[in-house]
């Protein structure tokens, strides 16, 4: 099938186009990652490693996925295989574009499931049926909600398990990636959008007017949990055990510094510090944590907006469009997210019963407890959930789309049957992932190693090639084309050599950290659990996803091998240069 | 919460706020400079023919 006789799609309008990127990027890290990110860090020390990393990391390889996305989408091209060949002129490229598209369908792959969770949650707080009264009653039921405790434990049909949502979430999103690109992502992202935003906003307002809810608990108030979240020097105390001075407990607000001071009166082996925003910025955590967050929140790396944007028209703006995609998110993390989550718990629970929680353990075993004590939680407890399940869902539809692009071309068929061949490959992978649920071995693995291993390794080879291979002075070119404003010439360094520098030494300390297991504060390395499980501890779950990844690679790059799309990209001459 | 905490929430939060309402003007407000995004061309499709 020619690729004339091909369905040519494209955007229905500008906002669709910023819609749908922006819904890529707006997911539950915006609003239960961020928060707890910031807090950990403190609010003001991590903000300003947070700014400098959009600036150099978010922005720039935004704008050169936009750029490249839609100068090879002139060409025919919307997979990451075709592009890389067509850019990099070497045979062995377009493999090395496969890493574009197994990011996005093995993250669908777990994502979906998270999605289902969130829908589960909102549907059975409508419902009446979460009443939680104990941190151990809301942990037990999201055990046996997801099947924590055993493999397959979760997989049978009941409002309390995540299989029937998974099957309804499932087909929600095949049914609109099938309506194709303006029909379906973007009719979503265009109606999901600014419900989510309305959504978060009346949830926001419920929780700054929440107070202080038990009098007989003075220090759990909204006013804590906003200082616990934007402080910028944390205050702690501080246990001496062996010699060493360790951290016991954040004290915020007067009442509980008050308090401590009370209590460690006479007790000499304890004390009080402040930590310093100086202090907090010195630390190499803080610089991985905030790089981490805005990459990843942006959702660049993943190989989405490379093929969201070939569906532009050459003379179509990406410049403007990629920040106002990059603002929406921003707006969405910071102005929502940062007000939210945090001064919620914090409000009903304190202090303690929000340190030290994960995103999965602040969004389904803090939250849930929090609107169950909440006066109408019933209600705002769905309207939360079901924002997140409009953030993950305008965000997996995303996942599915370089896919089906690649489908497309490397096939050479149309959108139904590349949509059947996807929808079996992400079934298999969907049911694998939700089966070995047990400690949530499988989502885990595939997180670690695919959701952030291999989305550095593509940003930075994206941010290479548009630097180096493309040329700074050519993807400008290009990126202006059509431009509503203009990339600040500041930006040419940046892309060049601070951007692809800055990545390469965060990507250095998160293998560091996150593989070898090193300390920076000082303690012993210990090796990452996720090397553990495949080398020295083998698990067979971590083994059989990574096999899962390894198998659905050989078969992209049999299909790559034999394409003949991709057998003219690299000798075609560049019509621009 | 301190005093500082409170102007780094009011100056991040009101920075991303200004930057997407900029943004979301900018978009909807200049169309003659920024809306180059036509609709579907639609051409003979498979599917049609399945």
């Amino acid at each position: 099938m020619s690729q004339a006789a091909r369905k040519i799609e494209s955007w229905g309008s500008r906002l669709g186009v910023i819609m749908a990127v922006a819904g890529s990027a707006v997911g539950l890290g915006n609003f239960l990652r961020f928060p707890g990110q910031a807090a950990q860090y403190g609010g003001g020390a991590f903000m300003i490693a947070y700014a400098i990393s959009f600036i150099i990391i978010g922005l720039p390889i935004g704008w050169a996925e936009w750029t490249m996305g839609r100068a090879m989408g002139q060409r025919g091209l919307h997979s990451a295989p075709g592009m890389f060949a067509h850019v990099m002129k070497q045979s062995w490229s377009k493999y090395l574009g496969i890493i574009g598209i197994i990011i996005p369908v093995v993250i669908y792959m777990y994502y979906v499931g998270i999605e289902a969770w969130c829908l589960g949650y909102a549907v059975n707080f409508l419902r009446g049926a979460l009443h939680m009264n104990t941190a151990e009653e809301s942990s037990g039921y999201f055990s046996s909600f997801v099947g924590i405790k055993q493999d397959g434990a979760a997989m049978h049909f009941s409002w309390d398990t995540m299989l029937p949502f998974l099957i309804i979430v499932f087909l929600i999103n095949f049914i609109f990636i099938y309506r194709g690109i303006s029909k379906g992502i973007e009719t979503v992202c265009n109606w999901g959008m600014p419900a989510l935003i309305i959504l978060a906003t009346i949830v926001l307002i419920r929780v700054m007017t929440l107070g202080t809810p038990d009098a007989s608990l003075p220090d759990n108030n909204v006013n804590n949990g906003l200082g616990y979240m934007w402080n910028p020097a944390k205050l702690i105390v501080e246990v001496q055990k062996d010699g060493a001075w360790t951290e016991e407990k954040q004290l915020v607000g007067a009442a509980m510094l008050q308090n401590a001071k009370l209590d460690i009166a006479e007790d000499s082996s304890r004390r009080i510090r402040e930590i310093t925003v100086a202090e907090q910025l010195l630390k190499p955590q803080l610089w991985l944590a905030a790089a981490g967050q805005i990459f990843f929140s942006l959702s660049v790396g993943f190989g989405v907006i490379l093929c969201y944007a070939s569906y532009l028209k050459k003379s179509d703006d990406v410049v403007l469009s990629g920040l106002s995609a990059s603002a929406a998110n921003e707006f969405c993390e910071v102005g929502l997210g940062g007000l939210i989550t945090l001064p919620a718990a914090v409000a009903f629970l304190g202090l303690a019963g929000v340190a030290g929680q994960g995103t999965f353990g602040l969004g389904f075993n803090v939250l849930p407890l929090v609107f169950s004590k909440m006066p109408l939680g019933q209600f705002f407890g769905a309207m939360f959930f079901f924002m997140l399940f409009l953030a993950a869902i305008t965000s997996s539809l995303s996942m599915l789309q370089p896919g089906i692009a690649f489908l497309e071309e490397a096939l050479n068929i149309g959108r139904k049957a590349s949509v059947a061949i996807l929808g079996f490959i992400t079934v298999v992978g969907a049911g694998f992932v939700s089966w070995f649920s047990a400690d949530l071995k499988a989502l885990d693995t595939l997180d670690f190693w695919v959701g952030t291993f291999l989305i550095f390794i593509l940003a930075t080879i994206q941010i290479i090639v548009f630097g180096w291979v493309w040329g700074v002075e050519k993807g400008f070119k290009e990126a202006h084309e059509g431009a509503a404003v203009r990339i600040p010439r500041v930006y040419r360094t940046i892309i060049k050599y601070i951007c692809p520098a800055f990545l390469l030494v965060i990507f250095t300390m998160w293998v560091l950290v996150n593989v070898f297991g090193v300390n920076f504060s000082g303690g012993a390395p210990q090796i990452s659990s996720y090397v553990t499980d495949l080398f020295i501890n083998p698990n067979q779950v971590a083994w059989l996803s990574v096999v899962l990844v390894l198998v659905f690679a050989v078969f992209l790059a049999l299909l790559v091998s034999k394409a003949r799309a991709y057998q003219k990209t690299t000798s075609q001459p560049d019509s621009d240069s | 919460m301190t005093t500082s905490g409170l102007l780094i929430m009011i100056a991040s939060v009101g920075t991303v706020t200004m930057l997407f309402a900029w943004c979301v003007w900018k978009v909807l407000c200049c169309p003659e400079q920024t809306d180059n995004v036509h609709g579907v061309v639609s051409k003979h499709t498979p599917d049609e023919a399945e």
